[in-house]
């Protein structure tokens, strides 16, 4: 379970709110991604965007933060706040790391000579299935945020 | 999330349950790789119960097709939803793959 949750809608009705912090620990990922999803499920989102874009590129920046940001280290944790109303979906996953430079570290999986690669297609999932994909500056560590427009 | 590994004829048939993600794609790699140990040399993957795929499932699959071509064999995926179709034509891993529709369709392909 994560170590702390938190889940609720704005004061209006208008926006569902999910903020949990969970241990650096890949296992966690499908715990978050489902709670993301059940919002926008909720907000009836579409359901390739229930199926394909957010569980996908969530898992992305979950797995990113977990193991890049954080070194894979047990005794960090990965922030997670999502913002969904019933135009966009807002979610923000934030480590205790450096950080690292969306656009440096952008290749193109689908060229001929990396096709064959095991690795590269996290963030270009990412981007490909999100709307806007940024990093942020935070006090302590990295934020990456994500927006995904309701079909 | 599991894996469940049968033998249907000369094919080793692998249903991939719930997710492919970064927790779960060891086990996955491992599983196939024992049987490729075994002296396998046909699988097929089986999508037709799965959720959903990040990158670093991708990655297993690739990983997976180069380890069991080098052994001289075989690698099929099957039973892709139409979300998952999607992830493999973004990536264009649809064109590095052998996809069938159905998983009979699969197997008569061997």
């Amino acid at each position: 379970m994560p170590r702390t949750e938190r889940h609720g809608r704005s004061p209006d009705g208008r926006v569902r709110v999910v903020d949990v912090e969970i241990p650096n620990d890949v296992r966690y990922i499908e715990k978050v991604v489902e709670l993301v999803r059940r919002e926008c499920q909720v907000m009836a989102y579409g359901q390739r965007q229930l199926m394909l874009n957010v569980p996908v590129a969530l898992t992305e920046a979950l797995s990113n933060a977990i193991l890049r940001g954080n070194r894979d280290d047990p005794a960090k944790h990965v922030h997670v706040r999502a913002e969904v109303d019933a135009e966009r979906l807002v979610v923000e996953v934030g480590d205790e790391g450096a950080g690292f430079d969306l656009e440096a570290s952008l290749i193109d999986p689908t060229t001929p000579e990396n096709l064959g690669r095991e690795d590269g297609r996290g963030l270009f999932l990412m981007r490909k299935l999100m709307d806007h994909v940024e990093r942020l500056e935070a006090p302590r560590g990295s934020v990456v945020r994500m927006t995904l427009h309701r079909e | 999330m599991s894996f469940s590994v049968k033998k249907e004829g000369e094919v080793v048939v692998v249903d991939v349950e719930g997710q492919l993600i970064v927790g779960n794609r060891q086990e996955l790699k491992q599983k196939v790789l024992d049987e490729l140990e075994r002296g396998e040399k046909k699988f097929l993957i089986d999508f037709s119960q799965t959720g959903y795929i990040d990158s670093s499932g991708l990655g297993v699959l690739v990983s997976l097709s180069k380890k069991i071509r080098e052994q001289g064999g075989e690698l099929r995926l099957a039973n892709l939803n139409d979300d998952l179709k999607t992830l493999f034509e973004l990536t264009k891993l649809d064109t590095l793959f052998q996809i069938a529709d159905t998983r009979e369709r699969a197997l008569q392909s061997f």
